[in-house]
C-alpha cells in the first residue's frame, strides 16, 4: 500500500525514487542481478549480456530520437565505430579495456557530431536520410578500409581484462555490462532532471518556441547526437569484447532499424521504456526460436517453414502490440503500477 | 528612457506587404497595447521583436542595444519573453517542467554536470524548484495542476501556464499575443488582474495585443492602432478611442457586425 505519501519538501518531490517501497524493489532488483550469473547457465548469461548491450544502445537512441525527436537510421553504424575503435586500439596499440571503452564512446561521439551537424538545417525525414547516408558510408568504410578494418574478415580481439583480472568468461563480463548499463541508464535519467533534458524535450515538442525560450537549437541537437552516439560507441565496444570479433556484418542497417523498433516498442521518450524495449527485442525472438524449435522433433523438414515463420510472428507481434499500446511497454508498466498502487481500492 | 523601440519596420512575404514602416517606442513600466483588425499585422510585429521574423527594413532596439540581427534565443536571454495567440506550450511535459523551461537561459548546468546530477547541478534545480513554486506557481494560483501534463488542461488554464512560463524567463519586457482571447468573463478578469500585478510588482513592461476593448481601456497606458500593416494612430486609450481613423477602421467595423 502506497497511498498518501505526502511530499513534504521539494527535494523529496524531485527525487527519482520517491518512496521507500520503490527503493526496496530497486534493491531487490540489484540483488537479483548480482545473483543471476551464479545460478544461470552459460546460455542465459550470454543472453543477459546481449540484452545489456542492447540496453546501453537503446537508451542512447532514445535520448536522440524519443526525447529530442531526431530520427536516426545510423545508430548501428555508430556502434560499429565504437566496436572497430576498441578492436583497433586493443590489437594495434595494446590499450587496456578500461581505456578503449571510453575512447570507443568518444570516437563514435565525434562521428555523431559530424552526422548531427546537418540538423542545423534539416528536420524530420530529411535528417533521417542524412543519418541513413552516414550508416551506408560507415558500413562501406568498415568493409573497404582494409588496412584498418581487415575488410569482411574483421578483427579478432583478445579476451578483455581489468587490472590484470581476466574477463574471458561470460560470467565476469556480465558484471561489466550490467554496471555499464546501470551507469548509462542513471546518467540519461539525470539529464532529464536538468535544463539540458528539458531543452531536448522542448525541441522535440515545438522547436520554434524552444528557440524563443532561449534554447540554442543547434547546440542542444548536437548534445543529443553526442550523447546518443557516445553510448552507441560504448555499446559497440562491449559487443566487440563480448563476441571477441568485429566484422562489418555485425552493424548493418537492419540493426539500426531494430534499435528504432526497440525504443518504439518500449516507449519513445522513456528511459524505462528503452530497457523494456531492449529486453523485448532480444528475448522474445529467442523464446520464439526455441519454442518453435520444440516442434522440430515432429518432423525435421518443418524448420524450413518455421524459420521464416518466426520472423513473421515477431513482426506481427510488434504490429499488434503497437496498435493496442502505441505508447509502448513503459506506458503499460505505468498503468500496471497505478493499478497496484490503489489496489485493492480500484474505484 | 526608452526600453523598446521599433523603428520603421517593413516586412513582406512574397508580394504581400505585411508591415509598412511601423514605428513606436515603449517606455519602462508601461502596459503597451497593440490593437487592430484581424490580419492587420499585429502578431507579425511581435514576431519581429522576438526575432522569429526578420524584417526587410527597419531596426529594433531593446535596452539601448540594436537587436535587429540577434538570434531569438539570445533575445530571450536578454529579457524578452513571449506568450502566443495559439498556445505554444510543450505538450509532452508537465506544467512544472514547462515553467522551469522558461528559466533555461538563466541556468548554468551543462551537459556533463547534467549526466552526473551532483553538486551544483542539483543545487541549481532545487533552487529553481523553490523559486518557481514561491514566485510563480503561488502567484498565478496553479498549485493544483503543477504535476499535470499541459495537454490535459482547459484552455484558460493553458493560457495561464503559458504566462507562468514567460514569467520564469525573468523578462524585462513581456510580449503577450491576445492573452484573453477565448476566455470567459471570469477568466478574463483574473488575467487582467495578473497582468496589472506583474507590471506593478515585478517591474515588467508589457506589450500586449488585444481585441477586448474593455480590457484595453481598463489597464493599458499607451495604445498603438495598426491596420493593413500601417500604424494609423497612437495615444492613451481615451485619445485612441475617439480617433476618427480608428473609429472607421476598427471600432466602426466592430459596431457594424
Ligand atoms: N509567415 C507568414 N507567411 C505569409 N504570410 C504571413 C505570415 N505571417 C503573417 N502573414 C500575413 O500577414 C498578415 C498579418 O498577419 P498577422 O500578423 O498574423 O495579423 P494579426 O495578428 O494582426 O491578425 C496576414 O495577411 C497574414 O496572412
Ligand atoms: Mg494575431
Amino acid at each position: 500500500m502506497r497511498i498518501g505519501d505526502f511530499k513534504e519538501t521539494y527535494a523529496a518531490d524531485e527525487a527519482v525514487f520517491r518512496t521507500g517501497t520503490v527503493r526496496l524493489w530497486l534493491g531487490l532488483l540489484g540483488l537479483a542481478l548480482a545473483v543471476f550469473p551464479f545460478v544461470a547457465g552459460e546460455y542465459l548469461i550470454y543472453m543477459a549480456n546481449i540484452t545489456g548491450v542492447a540496453v546501453v544502445g537503446a537508451v542512447g537512441l532514445n535520448v536522440l530520437t524519443g526525447f529530442t525527436g531526431q530520427i536516426s537510421l545510423g545508430h548501428a553504424a555508430f556502434m560499429g565505430v565504437g566496436a572497430y575503435t576498441s578492436a583497433i586500439l586493443t590489437t594495434r596499440l595494446g590499450l587496456p579495456f578500461l581505456l578503449t571503452l571510453p575512447l570507443s564512446g568518444v570516437v563514435a561521439a565525434l562521428c555523431g557530431l559530424i552526422v548531427g551537424a546537418p540538423s542545423m538545417r534539416m528536420k524530420g525525414l530529411y535528417l533521417c536520410i542524412a543519418t541513413l547516408a552516414a550508416q551506408v558510408i560507415l558500413d562501406f568504410t568498415f568493409v573497404h578500409w582494409e588496412s584498418m578494418t581487415h575488410g569482411i574478415r574483421g578483427i579478432n580481439l583478445p579476451p578483455p581484462s581489468i587490472f590484470g583480472l581476466s574477463l574471458a568468461g561470460g560470467q565476469a563480463f556480465y558484471f561489466v555490462i550490467v554496471t555499464l548499463a546501470a551507469l548509462a541508464v542513471t546518467a540519461c535519467r539525470n539529464i532529464f532532471r536538468t535544463r539540458v533534458g528539458r531543452a531536448f524535450i522542448a525541441i522535440r515538442d515545438r522547436d520554434i518556441s524552444a528557440e524563443l525560450m532561449g534554447i540554442n537549437l543547434f547546440r542542444y541537437k548536437l548534445y543529443a547526437f553526442g550523447v546518443s552516439s557516445f553510448l552507441a560507441g560504448m555499446a559497440g565496444c562491449l559487443l566487440a569484447n563480448l563476441l571477441k570479433v568485429v566484422t562489418p556484418e555485425h552493424f548493418p542497417l537492419q540493426l539500426s532499424i531494430q534499435y528504432l523498433a526497440m525504443i518504439i516498442v518500449g516507449g519513445l521518450g522513456s528511459i524505462l521504456g528503452s530497457i523494456f524495449g531492449a529486453i523485448f527485442m532480444t528475448v522474445v525472438p529467442e523464446i520464439l526460436r526455441s519454442s518453435l524449435g520444440l516442434l522440430q522433433g515432429l518432423d525435421p523438414q518443418i524448420m524450413r517453414y518455421l524459420f521464416p515463420l518466426q520472423t513473421v510472428i515477431f513482426g506481427l507481434l510488434i504490429v499488434v502490440f503497437l496498435v493496442f499500446e502505441p505508447h509502448g511497454l513503459a506506458e503499460m508498466w505505468r498503468r500496471l503500477k497505478a493499478y497496484f498502487r490503489l489496489w485493492p481500492f480500484e474505484y | 528612457m526608452t526600453l523598446l523601440a521599433v523603428d520603421n519596420l517593413t516586412l513582406a512575404f512574397g508580394g504581400l506587404n505585411v508591415l509598412s514602416q511601423v514605428s513606436f517606442t515603449v517606455e519602462p513600466g508601461q502596459i503597451f497595447a497593440i490593437i487592430g483588425p484581424n490580419g492587420a499585422g499585429k502578431t507579425s510585429i511581435l514576431n519581429c521583436i522576438g526575432g522569429f521574423y526578420r524584417a526587410q527594413q527597419g531596426r529594433i532596439f531593446f535596452d539601448d542595444q540594436d537587436i535587429t540581427n540577434i538570434s531569438p534565443d539570445r533575445r530571450a536571454a536578454m529579457g524578452l519573453a513571449r506568450t502566443f495567440q495559439n498556445i505554444a506550450l510543450f505538450r509532452g511535459m508537465t506544467v512544472l517542467d514547462n515553467i522551469k523551461l522558461g528559466r533555461h537561459a538563466h541556468l548554468k548546468t551543462g551537459l556533463l554536470s547534467s549526466l552526473l546530477y551532483w553538486g551544483a547541478a542539483q543545487r541549481e534545480e532545487m533552487e529553481l524548484r523553490r523559486e518557481v513554486e514561491e514566485s510563480i506557481i503561488d502567484f498565478l494560483e496553479i498549485e493544483h495542476i503543477r504535476n499535470q501534463p499541459v495537454a490535459s488542461l482547459a484552455y484558460g488554464l493553458q493560457k495561464r501556464v503559458e504566462l507562468a512560463r514567460a514569467l520564469a524567463m525573468r523578462p524585462k519586457v513581456l510580449l503577450m499575443d491576445e492573452p484573453v482571447a477565448g476566455m470567459n468573463a471570469e477568466e478574463t478578469e483574473d488575467m487582467a488582474r495578473f497582468i496589472l500585478d506583474i507590471k506593478e510588482e515585478r517591474d515588467v513592461t508589457i506589450v500586449m495585443i488585444e481585441h477586448d476593448m474593455n480590457m484595453i481601456m481598463d489597464i493599458s497606458d499607451q495604445v498603438v492602432v495598426v491596420n493593413f500593416g500601417q500604424k494609423i494612430a497612437e495615444g492613451n486609450p481615451r485619445q485612441v478611442q475617439s480617433h476618427p481613423e480608428v473609429v472607421k477602421a476598427y471600432l466602426g467595423e466592430k459596431r457594424e457586425r
